[in-house]
């Protein structure tokens, strides 16, 4: 079945202020509807797994050339709101399902138990072999 | 759990569906019968690498699966302990007498239309194939608990349908055979996007959809389509080690070594496939197969029997009416009528396949054969955009960046 990343960014809802200015049961609420999604993600047998990451405060650039040594820049970064907070792989039917899923995610509660509608980036994960046997018997009978 | 021997594996899993048949037939309960099995089996595997296997290891297996399935009947008794006192009271099942196939019965229940396909794959691989929960998650790069809880919603979900453990009317069999084999060839094709990759200690998805199509077969030796689908697997997977290079690279089959295609799937794959024909059966299985076949008995790329494919290719459009088919036979028109047919054949299809990569790879590939190599580099870039298969995408990258830089050589020179 084909894999998706459901990936949220720093950017939030449009409008919505920072959780650091929410009321505490407001951040509760925003954190319990995350579990009950996840929990119903394993209950279905589609969750593969879920990573949250650290902000840019803790974040690194690094670039190098091989050669000589590696350029290391810490933060502020421009455009924050941008970076990936954390994501979720899922393994579902299809993409319709990943959608539907990455819906219930941006409506994830916000101030008011309003949903915060944050974006949420569907990407794909490649497979690894050539993903059906009929079609890539065309594939590489034709050589392309 | 202990390293087991090819020997105890193999054991195991050919007396998996057996157990589980007996068990569930017996009890009337698919789901908690295939649970007991699974401990069965797992006991199984920690106990005979130790103590040898015993005399009689069917036997064996059931009645540890049956002790199981009575601890479990028994640990939910206390509410309805007076009906089931009389079914404990029993001896477990006399596993001197073989039992009646079961394999289709099992089959038909595990590939039920109630179930979504993965579910029906997974349920398969558990109650028919004997793999273990923990190998089918491994095999799917998902974690155990998420195969778990799709093994056990599958259970529930063909529980919940009315299903039971009986063999359905034969009227009823045609339709359910279909799905099967539509279940069984997803399969294969699962293991072709799992062809390469982090493989170690995984079960190989292909070797399970032939060695299940096998016991299908078995069970419906007379179905012609069964026997095409088995087949066509085997023509397809000769090719398996000439298809990849040891690091995962793609060859198209014009440059495979042919020296390296299996010759023995080969022959077993035109044989059974020369009887199926014979049944006057003809589906999109055989059709296929006769297809694959064509491509095994080339001696060379360039031998190749295209106006058969192309006509064939034909017949199979004619039968599913899918765009991907048309695709294909647009590669074919090209090899017998030219690259311009083909595209116009390409064109036909398009539409239908909207945003698919391989219409762009075909139409990328016809368009080099017409020497177009700028516009051919440009549908190769596009299609290697959209593809989902890392391998795919590493080959139809490289097509471009060759043709990009050969047109540029080309125009250095003129100019």
């Amino acid at each position: 079945m084909p894999r998706y990343l459901l990936a949220v960014t720093f950017a939030g809802g449009n409008g919505v202020p920072p959780m650091t200015e929410w009321t505490p049961e407001e951040v509760q609420a925003h954190l319990d509807y995350y579990g009950a999604l996840n929990d119903e993600l394993i209950a279905s047998g589609e969750l593969v797994g879920t990573t949250l990451l650290t902000g840019p405060d803790l974040a690194v650039i690094v670039t190098g050339d091989g050669r000589t040594a590696p350029v290391r820049t810490d933060g502020p970064f421009a455009e924050v709101k941008e970076w990936i907070a954390g994501f979720q792989i899922v393994d579902v039917e299809s993409e319709e399902r990943a959608v539907e899923i990455a819906a219930k995610v941006s409506a994830v509660p916000g101030p008011g138990g309003v949903a915060t509608r944050q974006p949420i980036h569907v990407r794909r994960v490649m497979d690894q072999g050539p993903a059906n046997a009929a079609e890539m018997d065309s594939y590489v009978r034709t050589g392309a | 759990m202990e390293e087991l021997s090819a020997g105890i594996e193999n054991l195991l899993r050919t007396l998996a569906p057996q157990v589980l048949g007996v068990l569930a037939r017996r009890s009337g309960d698919f789901a908690a019968a295939e649970d007991a099995v699974q401990e069965a089996l797992l006991a199984a595997a920690s106990h005979w690498p130790r103590e040898g296997v015993p005399d009689n290891p069917h036997g064996w297996l059931i009645q540890t699966a049956h002790r199981r399935w009575t601890d479990h009947v028994r640990s939910e008794a206390a509410r309805r302990r007076r009906e089931e006192m009389a079914i404990l009271r029993e001896p477990p099942p006399d596993a001197s007498v073989p039992g009646e196939d079961d394999t289709l019965t099992l089959v038909f229940l595990c590939c039920h239309p109630a179930l979504a396909p993965a579910s029906a794959i997974a349920l398969t691989l558990r109650a028919v194939a004997g793999l273990t929960t923990a190998e089918i998650a491994t095999a799917f790069l998902v974690p155990e608990a998420t195969m778990a809880q799709r093994i056990s919603r599958a259970k529930q979900r063909v529980k919940a349908a009315g299903a039971s453990f009986r063999l359905p009317p034969p009227h009823e069999q045609a339709e359910l055979l279909r799905s099967v084999r539509h279940v069984l060839y997803l399969l294969f094709n699962e293991g072709y996007a799992a062809s390469s990759g982090p493989a170690l200690h995984r079960v190989d998805l292909s070797d399970e959809a032939i060695r299940l199509t096998r016991l299908l077969h078995r069970a419906v030796p007379d179905d012609a389509e069964t026997a095409g689908l088995l087949a066509l697997m085997l023509l397809t997977d000769a090719r398996r080690t000439a298809r990849t290079t040891p690091d995962g690279r793609l060859v198209p089959l014009a440059e495979q070594d042919r020296t390296r295609w299996d010759r023995q799937r080969i022959a077993e794959g035109s044989a059974l496939l020369a009887d199926a024909i014979a049944r006057r059966a003809v589906g999109e299985y055989q059709l296929q197969a006769v297809i694959a076949a064509l491509h095994d008995q080339a001696a060379t790329a360039e031998a190749t029997d295209w106006p058969q494919i192309l006509a064939l290719y034909g017949l199979l459009e004619q039968m599913t009416g899918n765009p991907v088919v048309t695709l294909n036979r647009a590669v074919a028109t090209a090899m017998v009528h030219g690259p311009s047919e083909g595209l116009s054949v390409l064109e036909s299809a398009a539409a239908a396949l909207k945003g698919h990569h391989h219409v762009d790879a075909v139409r990328a590939h016809l368009l080099e054969l017409s020497g177009e190599q700028e516009a051919a580099a440009a549908h190769f870039a596009a299609a290697a955009g959209r593809a989902t298969s890392l391998p795919e995408r590493d080959h139809l990258t490289k097509k471009a960046a060759e043709l990009r830089s050969a047109a540029n050589h080309k125009t250095e020179a003129s100019g």
